[in-house]
């Protein structure tokens, strides 16, 4: 299947294609996935702190059945497979971008995806803030969202970002399978031209693409984690 | 003035019922240093998360400065709360801000202007004595340089009351001392009420004026800490002041011999030889079976158990010989020989 892969004529249209092709793609795989990162922060991250102060014992209990309600549609979108749930949204994608095909289209679906899946990722990070630190707050006289704004996000911040650093690197990968349904970026080239019309060495240097840019993303985010997170001793140790 | 009434809190478990505070009665006078002292599970942390509310109680009352904070709206609630600050066991300091903006913490949630809020900061930490650590983070301090960072917090709002939940018992003995020191320092320069939770005596002794001792949910003991040291009285107050178990169990005597318990009530008798001069003036020899005394702000406190033999006459000879030095207190006990 693979043998005709490194042939003159297949390396001379590859390069053709990666001249013409590669630039654009890359700049959409990149900001389609960047875009629905921060549109699934967005709302997941309201949605996980809601998740964590609104349950019974929060610092900011919600009616049970709106709890009830946020928690089975956020299991319910996590469970569609992704590519049933690009087919699923066509419609609530025609309403907000007036098409269903496209590189800015397939955003829609992204972040109907990966918004649950933020959620919950921000729900297990301020289930692990300290809850000494909230009842302190609460003694000092915090009204819940102060609590909220001063005490849960920040304190979790170098935990937030390693999980949203998780977040983009898997919501790179849906991206990419976006190709299917019209999407633009790395993930289309892969499929038209080395799945469609058997151009291997293109589908195999758009695969090591995107395996670039997951690593770029993934240590850049937990560089940036370390860097944020105070509690970690070896920088600049002022002690007396 | 704290007033606790009829204070009563239960929690729902899985098991039942449990009844962790039951009918307390506390008054706690303005500028007291009021320790509450009990062992592990006797509802000391309950007690004090209802001073200020974090725990509502289940019945019963408390009032600080006439204000029934039960019966105070959440908003209310929160501004007194300003007024009855809290340190803790595990400092709770907020791991990913620096001293300065953890003691500037409670004044950001009033929504003071920053500069104001950053001076009155640096103000504090000059008081706990931590003005160059300002910059640096809680993970970078020690404990007790952490705890001084949480006084500090804590006193931003200029509050009336202080609870101390087991402030020091997370800390090595040198730095519990330092700490206390500066508690008592704070309550005598700004004139503010402390109430000292914890399980040591050591604390309750060093720096406490009154104390009330707490048992599985009820105050057993309460008063003058010299008078509940000296004379404890329920099996709660014997144990946390005779932690060894109580002079009777391991003493060995012989039969015919007299047991006179000795009682140090606050006598200056450190520099004199009492028992010697019980021997040279009087010819008693007197055995020492049990001993536990201590030092609180320069008095004598504590028991001695002697056994002399002889009759009668001899036993009350001693006492008498005893008894006249003011503070001390002598009697004839029944003790069984081994």
């Amino acid at each position: 299947m693979f043998s005709n892969i490194f042939t003159s004529e297949a390396l001379a249209e590859a390069w053709n294609i990666i001249r013409t092709q590669f630039p654009l793609a890359l700049w959409e795989t990149f900001y389609v996935t960047v875009l629905a990162t921060a549109f699934a922060i967005v709302i997941g991250l309201p949605l996980g702190v809601l998740l964590v102060v609104g349950e019974k014992g929060g610092i900011k209990p919600m009616p049970k059945t709106l709890m009830a309600v946020i928690n089975f549609i956020i299991n319910i979108l996590r469970s569609v497979p992704f590519l049933i749930l690009m087919i699923l949204v066509f419609p609530l994608t025609r309403a907000i971008v007036g098409t269903t095909v496209g590189t800015v289209a397939s955003i829609v679906p992204l972040v109907i995806a990966a918004f649950p899946f933020v959620a919950r990722l921000v729900e297990s990070c301020l289930r692990e803030v300290n809850p000494n630190l909230i009842e302190m707050a609460q003694s000092t006289g915090a009204t819940p969202f102060q609590i909220i704004c001063k005490v849960m996000i920040p304190e979790s911040v170098p935990s937030l970002i390693s999980n949203f650093t998780v977040a983009i690197t898997t919501i790179l990968g849906y991206s990419a399978m976006s190709g299917i349904i019209g999407g633009g970026g790395l993930g289309k080239i892969a499929i038209n031209y080395g799945y469609y019309r058997y151009k291997y060495l293109v589908m195999f240097l758009a695969v090591i693409l995107l395996i670039v840019l997951v690593q770029i993303f993934q240590s850049v985010g937990t560089k940036f984690a370390i860097k944020t997170d105070k509690r970690l001793k070896n920088q600049q140790v002022t002690r007396s | 003035m704290i007033e606790i009434k009829h204070l009563s809190k239960t929690f729902k478990t899985a098991d039942g019922e449990l009844e962790a505070l039951k009918d307390i009665n506390l008054s706690i006078p303005d500028g007291d240093i009021f320790g509450i002292i009990g062992m592990s599970g006797a509802g000391k942390s309950t007690l004090v998360r209802c001073i200020n509310m974090l725990e509502r109680p289940t019945a019963g009352t408390v009032e600080v400065d006439g204000v029934d904070l039960g019966k105070l709206s959440q908003k209310e609630l929160r501004a007194q709360r300003r007024d009855i600050t809290m340190i803790f066991q595990a400092f709770n300091l907020l791991m990913q801000r620096n001293c300065l903006k953890n003691v500037m913490f409670p004044l950001e949630l009033q929504g003071m202007n920053r500069n104001e809020a950053k001076k009155k900061a640096m103000e504090l930490l000059g008081i706990v004595g931590l003005s160059e650590k300002a910059k640096a983070y809680p993970a970078q301090l020690s404990g007790g340089q952490q705890q001084r960072v949480a006084i500090a917090r804590a006193l931003t709002t200029n509050p009336k009351v202080l609870l101390c939940d087991e402030a020091t018992s997370a800390l090595d003995p040198n730095t519990t001392n330092s700490i206390l020191e500066l508690i008592k320092d704070i309550n005598k320069r700004l004139g503010i009420t402390v109430v000292v939770i914890t399980h040591q005596m050591s604390v309750v002794e060093s720096i406490c004026k009154h104390v009330a001792i707490l048992d599985m949910g009820e105050v057993v003991e309460e008063g003058d800490v010299e008078e509940v040291f000296s004379h404890p009285k329920s099996t709660a107050a014997k144990n946390l002041v005779f932690p060894e178990g109580e002079e009777g169990s391991f003493c060995v005597g012989n039969q015919g011999e007299h047991f006179i318990r000795v009682v140090y009530n606050g006598a200056y008798a450190a520099g004199k030889p009492m028992i010697a001069r019980l021997a040279i003036e009087k010819g008693i020899e007197a055995n020492i079976s049990y001993a536990s005394t201590k030092g609180i702000s320069g008095k004598a406190f504590g028991t001695i158990l002697l056994s002399v033999s002889g009759d009668e006459n001899i036993v009350k000879e001693t006492i008498d010989y005893l008894t006249q030095e003011p503070g001390i207190e002598a009697e004839e006990v029944e003790v069984n020989v081994q």
